[in-house]
């Protein structure tokens, strides 16, 4: 018997611009749980884009079309209140934060999305599993948020915070990039970890992601829309001829 | 947000008032006669009346200070003002002699559970004289005097003449002569020889009477290779008149001593706090001062150390919080005066809802101080456009062996800050306590870790209330 498809996100011809230039242009996509979803394609074919609009950064404004997330119009929600409601968004260029250290940054992150105060031991017994994962040094938690950190760590904190939230909706923008083959193997464990309970949309240049994490469809991102989808097969064929003849397509 | 954090209306918690039940209370203004009852009243020695009355005429003739806020100091009304009050008979050392409300009100700023827990001794002043004050036996026992101003005095005058006023005279500024005409209550501690006293003491500064002038003056004495952590706290009520707040601290670092001065400044906004805190140190002492004023209307100080002695070593570690209505012009003057002197400073500022923070500053190397080294690092955050924040580096560099660092930013939360911190699901208000308590982290991480968390509540209620 089959299950049906249980939807987390459903985007319907949506246009988004940043500082009135049309970015996104009439894209639609579904994704539902326990599905990886790949997009790829081109710097500034609007992928990064897709992301913040979808976690409601204020710089994005949604022109038209519709986002449904769990059911419920995703207009109506705040940033935070996204976060909560458990969208996540791993950034390719995530803050700097003086002063606050990791540990009690992610202690707060996990308290404020879950909306309860979480014992420290087990707080302790979730980090330590996590941190094992990823194989991460506790020396991590001292530190200050992604202050002096080389893009390598800063990935891994990203990947972290993705374990610990275990998010409904998981947003990975070009978490891969700059990324050694170890770096990347780790940071897939992740992805994988988190991947069947989620929906996942996983923003990236490069083929070699996939060899990790196993995509159920890939997307390709050309001027604001996907003109083409598929399975991992269209990601290997990217990798071998490229974007052109998608472009001469579109 | 904690729940306790939440459950506080507006912004400060400490605005309640205990009833005036005050058993001497002058009559409000300054005059000659008016000093001289007040050391009447204490039954000082004739040389300390002396000092008094000195002090006075010079507190008259004297100019007020041309910088800082010349606007609000000038609408000072002296006269307004009450100079002396007393609570109760005597300075208890048993809480259960102490009159109920005040008892409570010291609960309330979490005076008690500290006493209890962590403090090696403390004295609790409540308008102009100490109602309350303890030292921990093994501290008595090893000869460590720790007194409120006015035992001091009294206990041991032949200290207190040979320091009191050395560090600063009486003419040093319009506020300083005015403390040493009118001072009443403040720590007299003294370190002996060699002791090293573990537990922190501190000292609790409250006024709770309307129009009050508070004028604690405060004398420490580190004896060579002694060790004390010094901290003050301090609270009022909300009032709509003016109370002022005019402290005179001075500290002697002998050699191969160690002070180090916590402040946590959080009075309400009717509150003008003007004081005057200088440290001598000599032959390869240290003095910190740790000071963060987060209350009061306009606050004006500079702790200022003198490197006197070679090798010593001076750090200035300081935060100021501005918002609505709140003027803090505050930093820090080391002057190297002998060599291999090194010094650090950091100052840390946030300006919010139209507030005010200034940094002035004073690096001073004399021509014979050789091989000093000296590092200043100034920060500025601010909140909203409305808001204000100015330096005012000086410094006087006299001998060009000198090692010198000194950075200044002035920065912005930036709007990736919060959303990145927002996606991570903290609302808006949550995400600047983060960043605020971030930013200030470099201080609170010298406090006591009670304090430090204290500091934390005290800065995310700050946050409440105007951002969104």
């Amino acid at each position: 018997m089959r299950v049906m498809p249980e939807e987390i996100l459903n985007i319907s011809n949506l246009y988004v611009s940043v500082e009135g230039t049309e970015i996104i242009k009439g894209l639609s996509l579904t994704i539902n749980k326990g599905e990886v979803h790949a997009l790829m394609g081109r710097n500034g074919a609007g992928k990064s884009t897709l992301a913040n609009a979808l976690m409601g950064h204020p710089a994005y404004s949604i022109d038209s079309g519709e986002i449904t997330y769990n059911g419920q119009q995703l207009e109506e929600l705040e940033v935070f209140e996204r976060a909560r409601a458990g969208m996540f968004l791993s950034f390719q260029y995530p803050s700097v934060l003086p002063g606050v250290k990791v540990g009690t940054f992610l202690k707060k992150s996990i308290e404020a999305v879950s909306g309860n105060p979480i014992k420290q031991r087990d707080f302790r017994n979730q980090l330590k599993a996590a941190m094992q994962l990823l194989d991460m040094d506790r020396t991590f938690l001292s530190r200050y948020v992604n202050d002096g950190f080389s893009g390598g760590e800063k990935k891994r904190l990203e990947i972290l915070q993705l374990v610990l939230l275990q998010p409904t909706l998981a947003m990975l923008d070009e978490t891969d990039s700059g990324l050694d083959i170890d770096a990347l193997k780790i940071v897939s464990k992740g992805i994988n970890q988190v991947a069947p309970q989620a929906g996942c949309l996983v923003i990236t240049h490069y083929q070699r992601l996939l060899e990790h994490v196993k995509a159920d469809y890939v997307h390709v991102m050309v001027d604001g829309n996907i003109v083409k989808s598929g399975g991992p097969d269209l990601a290997h064929k990217l990798e071998e001829q490229g974007y052109d003849w998608l472009e001469a397509e579109a | 947000m904690s729940d306790e954090a939440r459950d506080i209306v507006g912004d400060y918690r400490y605005g309640f008032h205990d009833e005036d039940k005050s058993i001497i209370r002058f009559d409000n203004g300054l005059s000659e006669q008016i000093v001289r009852d007040i050391s009447a009243i204490k039954n000082e020695p004739e040389w300390m009346t002396d000092i008094r009355v000195k002090a006075y005429h010079h507190f008259v003739e004297r100019e007020m200070p041309k910088w800082g806020n010349p606007e609000i100091l000038n609408d000072i009304d002296f006269e307004a003002i009450t100079y002396f009050l007393r609570s109760t008979d005597a300075t208890e050392d048993d809480w259960k002699d102490v009159p109920e409300d005040i008892q409570n009100t010291f609960d309330k700023v979490g005076l008690r559970e500290a006493e209890n827990t962590w403090l090696g001794g403390i004295t609790a002043q409540y308008d102009s004289e100490a109602v309350y004050h303890s030292i921990r036996e093994d501290l008595e026992s090893q000869g460590v005097i720790f007194l409120d101003m006015d035992s001091g005095l009294r206990e041991h005058p032949e200290l207190v003449k040979k320091y009191f006023g050395k560090v600063v005279p009486h003419s040093d500024n319009k506020f300083a002569a005015l403390n040493t005409a009118v001072w009443s209550g403040g720590s007299f501690l003294y370190i002996p020889k060699g002791v090293h006293v573990e537990m922190p003491v501190q000292a609790y500064f409250r006024i709770n009477a309307e129009n009050m002038g508070q004028f604690e003056r405060t004398l420490i004495l580190a004896d060579e290779g002694s060790s004390v952590h010094y901290i003050e706290g301090c609270t009022a009520p909300s009032y709509a008149s003016t109370a002022l707040h005019s402290a005179v601290v001075e500290l002697i670092a002998m050699d191969g001593a160690k002070i180090r001065y916590s402040t946590i400044q959080n009075w309400s906004n009717n509150v003008l706090n003007l004081v005057t805190k200088r440290a001598h140190a000599m032959k390869n002492s240290t003095v910190e001062w740790i000071d963060s004023n987060i209350g009061s209307g306009l606050t004006m100080k500079y702790p200022a150390i003198l490197l006197k002695g070679e090798g010593s070593h001076a750090e200035v570690v300081s935060v100021a919080y501005a918002g609505e209505n709140q003027h803090q012009d505050t930093g820090a003057k080391v002057h190297h005066l002998a060599a291999n002197t090194t010094s650090n400073i950091v100052s840390k500022s946030i300006s919010k809802d139209g507030g005010r923070s200034t940094y002035r500053g004073l690096l001073q190397v004399t021509p014979k101080a050789h091989n000093c080294r000296s590092k200043i690092v100034c920060d500025a955050l601010m909140l909203d456009q409305d808001s204000r924040s100015d330096t005012y580096p000086t410094m006087e560099i006299g001998n060009s062996s000198a090692d010198l660092e000194h950075e200044a930013s002035v920065s912005k939360v930036s709007g990736d800050q919060l959303f990145y911190l927002m996606s991570r699901g903290f609302n808006e208000q949550e995400a600047m306590g983060l960043i605020v308590n971030g930013f200030f982290d470099p201080f609170t991480r010298e406090l006591p870790s009670d304090y430090a968390v204290e500091m934390n509540k005290l800065l995310n209620i700050k946050m409440e209330g105007s951002i969104g």
